[in-house]
């Protein structure tokens, strides 16, 4: 392994017993209860998977009482598109950080940017989503399934929403050249915020879109 | 592994280069590809002849890569491969949780619709 060393440090602001950042190990905590939150959510997915009556249903059509067609609700392809976006914005905002520490404001910027436009692609496919849906005839109290898709769905792109906020107003104090490689940790704490954001959509994909 | 060096208070830990990112963000492109195509040859509108034969598979191969995708994640993107093992147990701890609360309901559940089917 090459190690070159960096000579600034992330800035420990006071002596703490782990010899750790407390801000770091608050976002990990945070992060922590984040797992056990969308789990719950998760877990009402798949308990209510394949149990509702009436339909617009996510992978079958259906037919309804009056003779109204549906077709399968779920659009892989755009979903996909959004999916494969935001693993790329995971990668572009390590780039970010690693721009950040080395003090390149160009990188931080160019990079940081390229991750909020990939957040805002996927809030938008997500809106996109809702808007086609509601229009094909599921709402949050159609029937199981659109109880809980919305409600998982809709509290992950919440998050993603959050985050593409956090991540601007780094954006703005980057361009301002406020994010010296000394309050990098700043810039570290959104990153794992987004990458978490970012695993769980790696299990919600799956699970919603893929699995029937 | 090439990595710099950086510190976080009295802890040293080494960021991996964009050249590691890089190689793990094409990993998470390919199997976010094979897991599209898994579906699209197994339910989708290529799905042939041998899709009755992929379906036994189609769900464990499906969380396969999920997992291998979330652990790709978690070491590289969010250091957790370099960083202090304390941040690892603060999110595997509630993660262990956040699984057995998954596969407990999905038990719960499954039981109690067989207990209301058969009384």
């Amino acid at each position: 392994m090459t190690a070159v060393a960096h000579d600034v440090p992330h800035g420990l602001e006071h002596a703490t017993a782990t010899g750790l950042d407390s801000r770091k190990l608050a976002i990990w905590t945070f992060i922590g209860s984040e797992c056990m939150f969308f789990a719950t959510l998760i877990s009402n997915y798949l308990v209510n998977k394949g149990r509702s009556l009436v339909g617009p249903f996510p992978h079958e059509p259906w037919t309804s009482p009056s003779g109204e067609h549906f077709k399968p609700i779920l659009e892989i392809p755009l979903v996909t598109l959004g999916t494969a976006l935001l693993l790329f914005s995971s990668l572009f905002v390590v780039l970010a950080l690693s721009g950040a520490q080395r003090g390149s404001r160009k990188a931080l910027v160019g990079w940081l940017g390229a991750t909020i436009f990939c957040g805002i692609f996927f809030v938008g496919m997500q809106v996109y989503e809702f808007t086609h849906f509601v229009h094909e005839g599921l709402t949050l109290k159609t029937n199981l399934f659109g109880a809980s898709f919305y409600t998982l769905t809709g509290f992950h792109g919440t998050h993603v929403t959050i985050g593409v906020i956090w991540l601007l107003t780094l954006w703005i104090l980057g361009l301002r050249g406020k994010i010296p490689p000394s309050k990098s940790l700043n810039l570290e704490m959104a990153a794992l915020y987004w990458h978490f954001v970012d695993v769980v959509w790696i299990i919600i994909f799956p699970v919603v879109y893929l699995i029937k | 592994m090439e990595a710099h060096a950086t510190t976080s208070g009295h802890q040293e830990h080494a960021h991996p280069r964009a050249a590691v990112y890089a190689k793990v963000g094409l990993i998470l492109f390919v199997l976010t590809a094979l897991e599209v195509g898994l579906y699209e040859f197994t339910y989708g509108e290529h799905a042939g002849p041998t899709a009755s034969a992929i379906q036994p598979f189609f769900v464990p191969l499906l969380l396969l890569m999920s997992a291998a995708k979330f652990a790709l994640v978690a070491m590289f993107y969010m250091h957790l491969k370099q960083d202090s093992k304390l941040f690892t147990g603060i999110f595997v701890f509630p993660l262990t949780i956040a699984a057995v609360i998954i596969v407990g309901l999905m038990i719960l559940m499954a039981y109690h619709m067989w207990f209301a089917r058969t009384g």
